[in-house]
């Protein structure tokens, strides 16, 4: 079906209020760059949730990031995004200008050749991301220890999505009809894991891509079932997901990690919603073989960034947002990161001017 | 030759020196206003002159279409051309790490050459340094250009109307999409390269054939996105891009996807933005498709007379959008 007949299937299947969530940085980006919002009639709302995961990461983390980058015997390597996420009290970019060695990389991989070259140096990863970053860094600790590499650690904080969907529905408060399901994450765990969406809270769930017209068909394919009383997952990514995922990329994950309790910003904490690593590789954990202990009192601040994640509040409602919290001076993470949904709105969600 | 890495005596104005100078540099590069050996150069413009400078620290170095050394050419020449001046000497200051190899450095000597020799202008003076291991990336260079302004152009941001159309002079996002694939080692097929070219030549062509051209600019840094950003703002007008008239090859469009970029915001390096008035568009249109960098222009959007300084874009499936001023690096999605 082209565009204009979706569109026309799903207002005319849109009899009452319908509210999906993206549970995807990229598709927040990918629904603002199609200006997708626009084209939906107004009783179907399209609502961020906790799919950045740079957003999600807990001060906490970043505290100990920075305890770490400040130690003379470390190389703290990371995506360029972290740089800039607030701790309780500075950031890893504030510990880089005062001299702290941190490096940006673009893999996880790349820390691998860093340690090599610093044999004297312990080599810090910042292990972010979901499902699929994991089985990546996963990897990467295989080939340290394949290639005899003793000077790279991990300090983990990834996450899993479907647990934190099952805390969202639990806590009761997010009035979700429908998820638009991340292509991406998809790829590697399959649709099989979203069946619970289906079994235990009759709410159906589509595996979406990150081209308009995919994304536009997702939308009708729940907006079809909802308006049919359905809840089923299907899969509008076919051509890259599967059922079953990438065994493969699962099998390394599960190989080095194991699910585990995890502190998600302005959520809490969430049991089995995080990834540690086994027992057998506890020599790659930088928090077991060099544990730091920072625990600042949490900061007092107006960001609504924890609500704005859990598709509570539009980023609009909160009192900072395109104030005292830009891009440029970000107070919140979710205005930090490309795929942040502040920054999305920010950027691309402004209707300040018609251009018509 | 004698020595095979630069060392800290080669810029320590000694003998050493001058044997960088006199064995790897003027060889390449030499030419009649650089054999004057004094300290600065003597031109004769004639009518009103332009004048600009950018400093070129990139990485990789070498990419595929082009280097540092070809991008510090075409920058200036580039940022020359965009003021309606035909460049006619360029400055070449070269900082370099302690160590360096000197074959890498007579590589991106002679694309210096070519480049400069392709756009029509001579290195008329320059300056060497040399600055101690971990003190630089390898090679910073900078270059300044100085150009004649060809009679009778007026090329000002606060020239841009309503109604006038939006040009590009080919394909968006080149530059960056192959410099980015290669930082992250992603295989791209031989026909995705760098856009990197001197474009005084067109530019000198356009404004010739249509001297009613009200403003151009290069998008390099921040791409389209950026480059229009600035341009909204700085003449008050309002535009409106139309994202299927987007020339954009299907390699770059690839790498956009993987990254998470958006196209519009990744950097050009060989691209011209016309703003012209509607009715000489066909005529400039045509001047453009008969040189060999304007092959592919096309009308990618119109100025309006609403949304003031702003830009948006009409996307292809019929919404409308703004176009947001890129927000600090892009960096590649994590998710």
């Amino acid at each position: 079906m082209a565009a204009d007949e979706l569109l026309d299937g799903i207002r005319k299947m849109a009899v009452r209020p319908i509210r999906l969530m993206e549970v995807c940085g990229t598709h927040t980006v990918s629904i603002f760059r199609a200006g997708l919002r626009q084209l939906l009639p107004q009783n179907v709302e399209l609502v961020s949730g906790p799919g950045c995961p740079v957003c999600v990461t807990a001060d906490s983390f970043m505290d100990d990031a920075i305890e770490y980058a400040h130690k003379d015997d470390v190389i703290v390597a990371t995506f360029g995004d972290m740089l800039k996420i607030p701790g309780t009290k500075s950031s890893l970019g504030e510990a880089k200008a005062e001299g702290a060695d941190v490096r940006i990389v673009y893999s996880s991989m790349d820390c691998l050749d860093i340690a090599r070259e610093n044999p004297d140096k312990k080599v810090v990863f910042l292990a972010v991301g979901f499902e699929t970053t994991a089985p990546t860094a996963a990897a990467t600790v295989l080939a340290a220890k394949a290639a005899g590499i003793i000077n790279l650690y991990m300090l983990s904080a990834h996450k899993l999505v479907p647990p934190v969907m099952r805390a969202l529905l639990d806590g009761g408060k997010a009035r979700v009809d429908g998820f638009i399901l991340p292509g991406h994450v998809c790829v590697v765990t399959g649709t099989n894991e979203y069946q619970f969406l289906t079994d235990e809270y009759h709410i159906p769930g589509v595996v979406a891509g990150f081209e308009p017209l995919q994304l536009m068909r997702a939308i009708y394919r729940l907006v079809r079932q909802i308006s049919l009383g359905e809840a089923r997952v299907e899969n509008e990514y076919g051509d890259v997901v599967e059922p079953d995922g990438n065994p493969r990329a699962r099998q390394i994950l599960s190989e080095v990690y194991e699910p585990c309790e995890a502190e998600w910003r302005g959520i809490g904490k969430i049991p089995a919603s995080g990834l540690r690593m086994r027992e057998a590789y506890k020599d790659y954990d930088i928090s077991y073989v060099m544990p730091v202990h920072t625990s600042l009192p949490p900061k007092k601040t107006a960001c609504r960034c924890g609500e704005v994640l859990q598709g509570l509040v539009k980023p609009e409602e909160c009192p900072l947002f395109g104030k005292a919290c830009v891009p440029e001076h970000a107070v919140g993470p979710c205005m930090v990161s490309v795929e942040g949904v502040c920054a999305a709105w920010y950027k691309y969600g402004r209707n300040r001017f018609t251009f018509e | 030759m004698t020595f095979d890495k630069i060392t800290l005596a080669h810029g320590a104005g000694g003998s050493m020196s001058h044997e960088l100078m006199d064995k790897i540099i003027d060889p390449v590069i030499g030419n009649p206003a650089l054999e004057v050996f004094h300290d600065g150069a003597r031109l004769s413009p004639g009518g009103d002159i332009a004048f600009t400078t950018d400093s070129y620290v990139v990485n990789p170095r070498f990419f595929p279409g082009g280097n540092i050394g070809k991008l510090s050419v075409c920058g200036t020449v580039n940022d020359l051309a965009m003021t309606g001046a035909e460049p006619i000497g360029l400055s070449l200051a070269l900082i370099i790490e302690e160590g360096f190899p000197v074959a890498e450095l007579q590589e991106i000597l002679h694309t210096i050459k070519n480049a400069a020799d392709e756009a029509g202008v001579s290195i008329v003076t320059g300056d060497t340094k040399v600055v101690g291991n971990g003190s630089a990336d390898g090679l910073f260079i900078n270059t300044a250009g100085v150009g004649r302004i060809i009679d009778g152009t007026d090329i000002a941001p606060s020239n841009i109307r309503p109604g006038m159309d939006i040009i590009i002079s080919g394909t968006i996002g080149d530059h960056a999409a192959t410099v980015m694939a290669s930082r992250h080692g992603i295989d791209i097929p031989d026909s995705l390269k760098s856009d990197c070219a001197p474009l005084n030549g067109l530019a000198s062509k356009m404004l010739k054939a249509v001297p009613e051209i009200a403003c151009m600019r290069d998008p390099t840094r921040g791409g389209v996105a950026a480059t229009l950003n600035e341009l909204a703002q700085q003449s008050g007008v309002g535009m409106l891009l139309d994202e299927e008239s987007l020339p954009v090859r299907e390699e770059t469009r690839g790498v956009s996807d993987i990254l998470g970029f958006d196209v519009l915001e990744l950097a050009n390096e060989g691209k011209l933005l016309a703003f012209c008035p509607h009715e000489r568009t066909e005529e400039l249109l045509s001047v453009m498709h008969g040189h060999k960098y304007g092959r592919e222009a096309c009308v990618i959007g119109k100025t309006i007379d609403k949304a003031a300084g702003e830009v948006g874009l009409r996307t292809a499936l019929g919404s409308i959008r703004v176009v947001g001023m890129p927000m600090g690096a892009i960096v590649p999605r994590i998710c």
